[in-house]
């Protein structure tokens, strides 16, 4: 029943089962003595209770077993974090980047994406950092987890084995939209890797505005697909005609390339009805230019 | 008794000076203040439970049930500080040691008990503080328990009052530690010696000294906090030139051995109530005395365990790894004791037994699952998911929470001079033990499988343990509601109860029930151990 999915999944599971394994025994062992000895020498069979105080033999053998037993444990998850924690020098590095509440990673050759895009079988390091807030980079599937720090890079490491698509959570508490703060990693074969590795610089202006709904997070809370994240999709945003709520009062709006860029800067003026009012302002984080090519993306997006 | 003889009147029948609520809240007397801390805490508690479930019914499916993310995340916030800050810490301490403790080592009152009532002061003004800091402000805090920074930093919520209310707490919590030590040291009754104390004592003065030391260091930390907030000093943020990591460090400095602040009475308690119903002493009364002594110590060393994943070096992870495991060995002594001390007993299982029973049960498998949160490769897995809300749930609820309920049940008597329906109270302990099961075995499959923390939302896969873990609650709920009633219903209607209804041997059963304002008639002399009976 091996874990072969990653090889640190691989460790951590043998720990588990190993720690798991001795904890069953010592709790059936303790539940059954506790139960014997209430049925065996309770008040009716055993109405006069004889003095027991203590056995320095026995109390030197309870704790010299446990402390070796424990010591094990800590053995067993000790080396199996080693591993973890020693990534091969042939690691693929990846930058992995957080914020409230998206990831963004990036590769060596400055290809970004919002899902972790990874080979089979190659030792993947990941360099993990914050823009914001604590965050936290769990990929369940490989058992392997990091904290996201502002002003700090940390580092976790995984080989996976089998390709497909795995969750990626965030396990460090970051607001609202933590629960939301979810994508996948993709393992896939070398050669649709390389493809896609290769394809990213191939690509012009077209795509520069997906770029910066990627880098920025965007995505994190608006999909380009239709589908209901924390924010409104952008699908067919443009031209569309949306409920709003301005100072309290509601009205009607068409989206157009004002209003757009009003919702850039300032997001929290005009709500669209039915959704929380925290998207961050991006005054000063976004240019004239990038504006421009946001624009001209979602103009196109339906 | 010679006739004519009168007998003192009870504490509950001597208002002193004052009367009516006055005679409550402004009362030294420390059996008044025990009652009073219960039945505070006891109101706390209740609201707590509501929050704890109205967050299960928002879980029971996936996307939004009953509230939205904002709420959600002010009530983990809200239930977390309620159930550690407002009652667990002061917890069994301050309501039964405050009642029982100094009659236990045959003391009229504890040494300094205007103080004892100025920690009552502090913790409801902290309380009422802490309720104020939902409604003011930028609302409630949703920062977690732990406020982390710099998230605790940047929220818009009430943070700062909300911690203030923690400060003022932790005020209250030093001042009893301080006030029962002080006590154990110095109005123990003639000829009880150290070794003559029964364990109860024993486990408060070992958590005395652990609220001494350790609380200041929450203090600091929140105060830093405060100020960081308030005048954009940087400590914390790193966009301030702080440090996140710091912040951490210093939270669980204190925070860990709260924990033992939290468990060491618990494990005191069970040591006193398996004696009485196994009518033997206790088996190895001084190695237990010996782990209470050496978890307070160690415990003190292990803080780092919480941060194994947060970026902290390698090197400390694996040190604080080996510390955690040595810590454990004595509470694993301890369970081992208790199991032994029913070997050639007469055992009687009345409701405080079961109790014992259940908390040996239930402590064991948050214990165990401690391992596995010890282990650094398993840590890594399931650190920030719902493993660690299962497994500190069993250790709180299962272990601690437990061991209050049936310190209620095994001195209710005692306190109110009242018996309540055994019958009831064991139908309640049941339905409590599957509850709980029900509620959080769930979560330590579900943290197992990958499912985060602080999670307003989850993924499908997620859906079937947590409808199972939302039913648990509502047999957590309904046991709650069967033993308050049956609890409540006594006070007024339970058959009067004698000076020592379970047949015990320690000071409190020689005196009669409810005890007498100065406990004593005369001091009693002490020339034997605490559960030798002659
Ligand atoms: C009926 C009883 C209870 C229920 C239904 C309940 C339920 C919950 C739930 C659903 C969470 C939130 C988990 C998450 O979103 O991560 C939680 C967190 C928590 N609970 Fe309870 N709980 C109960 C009793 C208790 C007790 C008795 C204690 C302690 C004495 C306790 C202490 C905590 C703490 C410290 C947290 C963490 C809060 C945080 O993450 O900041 N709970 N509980
Ligand atoms: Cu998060
Ligand atoms: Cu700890």
């Amino acid at each position: 029943m091996m874990n072969t999915i990653s090889d640190t999944a691989a460790r951590v599971d043998s720990a588990f089962l190993f720690i798991t394994g001795i904890s069953v025994a010592l709790l059936v062992l303790v539940t059954a003595l506790m139960l014997f000895f209430v049925f065996r020498y309770s008040r009716k069979r055993h109405p006069e209770p004889v003095e027991v105080e203590g056995n320095l033999t026995l109390e030197i053998v309870w704790t010299a077993i446990p402390s070796i037993i424990v010591l094990a444990m800590f053995y067993v998850g000790f080396t199996g974090f080693q591993f973890m924690r020693t990534p091969p020098g042939d690691a693929m590095t990846v930058k992995a980047v957080a914020r409230m509440w998206s990831w963004v990673f990036e590769y060596e050759n400055g290809a970004k994406s919002d899902v972790l895009k990874v080979p089979i079988g190659r030792p993947v390091k990941l360099a993990i950092t914050s823009e914001d807030v604590l965050h936290g980079l769990f990929i369940p599937a490989f058992r392997v987890k990091e904290d996201a720090v502002p002003g700090m890079t940390t580092k976790l490491w995984f080989t996976a084995n089998e390709t497909g698509s795995y969750d990626l959570f965030c396990t460090e508490y970051c607001g609202q939209g933590h629960s939301a703060m979810i994508t996948k990693t993709e393992v896939m074969k070398q050669e649709d890797f390389d493809k896609w590795y290769a394809s990213y610089k191939a690509e012009g202006e077209e795509s520069k505005g997906l770029q910066i709904l990627t880098e920025k997070g965007c995505i994190g809370c608006h999909s380009t697909d239709g589908s209901k994240k924390i924010g409104p999709t952008l699908k067919g945003i443009w031209g569309r005609k949306e409920a709003v709520v301005t100072n309290g009062t509601e009205r009607e709006i068409t989206v157009d390339e004002e209003y757009l860029k009003k919702s850039l800067l300032e997001p929290n003026a005009d709500i669209v009805k039915g959704y929380p009012a925290i998207m961050p302002p991006q005054k000063g984080a976004l240019t004239e230019q990038e504006i421009g090519a946001l624009v001209d993306y979602l103009k196109k997006l339906k | 008794m010679s006739a004519g003889y009168q007998a003192p009147k009870s504490f509950l029948d001597n208002h002193g000076k004052s009367s009516g609520a006055a005679a409550w809240i402004l009362s030294t007397d420390h059996k008044r203040i025990g009652i009073l801390y219960l039945c505070s805490m006891l109101t706390f508690f209740s609201v707590a439970v509501v929050i704890g479930l109205l967050m299960r019914i928002e879980l029971i499916a996936a996307g939004k049930t009953i509230m939205e993310a904002k709420t959600y995340n002010a009530f983990f916030t809200v239930h977390g500080m309620i159930m550690i800050f407002l009652f667990i810490i002061p917890g069994i301490p301050a309501a039964f040691g405050n009642f029982i403790m100094p009659i236990q080592i045959g003391a009229k009152d504890v040494a300094f008990p205007r103080l004892n009532l100025l920690s009552w002061w502090l913790y409801i003004s902290g309380g009422l503080i802490a309720v104020l800091s939902l409604f003011t402000g930028g609302g409630a805090p949703d920062t977690g328990w732990t406020f982390y920074a710099p998230y605790s930093i940047r929220t818009g919520t009430n943070v700062s009052l909300a911690v203030f209310a923690a400060f003022v707490l932790g005020f209250s919590s030093i001042l009893t530690g301080l006030n029962f030590v002080t006590t154990i040291h110095r109005m123990r009754a003639p000829g009880m010696t150290w070794f003559r104390m029964p364990l109860f004592p024993w486990s408060l003065y070992a958590t005395g000294w652990v609220q001494i030391v350790a609380t200041p260091v929450l203090a600091i930390t929140l105060l830093l906090l405060i100020f960081e907030r308030s005048f954009g000093v940087g400590f914390f943020d790193p966009a301030k030139g702080g440090d996140p990591i710091l912040f951490e460090h210093l939270f669980w400095i204190y925070s860990h051995p709260a924990v033992y602040i939290m468990i060491l009475p618990a494990m005191g308690v069970i040591s006193e109530i398996v004696p009485v119903f196994a009518r033997k002493g206790i088996f190895g009364y001084k190695a237990i005395v010996l782990s209470s002594l050496s978890i307070a110590g160690v415990g003190y060393l292990v803080w780092g365990h919480h941060m194994f994943t947060s970026g902290m070096s390698d090197t400390s992870r694996w040190i604080f790894s080996l510390l955690t495991f040595i810590v454990a060995v004595p509470s694993g002594v301890k369970v081992f004791n208790w199991v032994s001390s029913l070997y050639k007993g007469s055992i009687d299982v009345r409701p405080p037994f079961l109790y014992v029973m259940a908390f040996i049960f239930l402590f064991s498998i948050g214990g165990l699952t401690g391992l596995i949160n010890g282990a650094l490769s398993t840590n890594i897995h399931i650190h920030g998911t719902y493993f660690i809300v299962g497994h500190f749930h069993y250790v709180m609820f299962g272990g601690t929470g437990i061991a209050f309920f049936g310190a209620l049940h095994f001195w209710f008597p005692k306190m109110f001079g009242r018996m309540y329906s055994e019958k009831i109270a064991r139908v309640a302990v049941a339905l409590l033990f599957i509850g709980l099961n029900t509620l959080y075995f769930p979560m330590l499959v579900l943290g197992w499988q990958g499912m985060p923390r602080r999670y307003y939302d989850y993924l499908p896969q997620f859906q079937p343990l947590n409808v199972i873990s939302t039913i648990g609650s509502w047999i957590v709920a309904a046991a709650l509601i069967i033993m308050f009633t049956n609890l409540i219903r006594s006070l007024f209607k339970g058959e009067k109860a004698a000076g020592n209804p379970w047949d015990g041997t320690t000071l409190e059963w020689t005196v009669s029930s409810p005890p007498p304002h100065e406990n004593f008639e005369e001091g009693p002399v002490i020339t034997h151990g605490p559960y030798q009976r002659t």
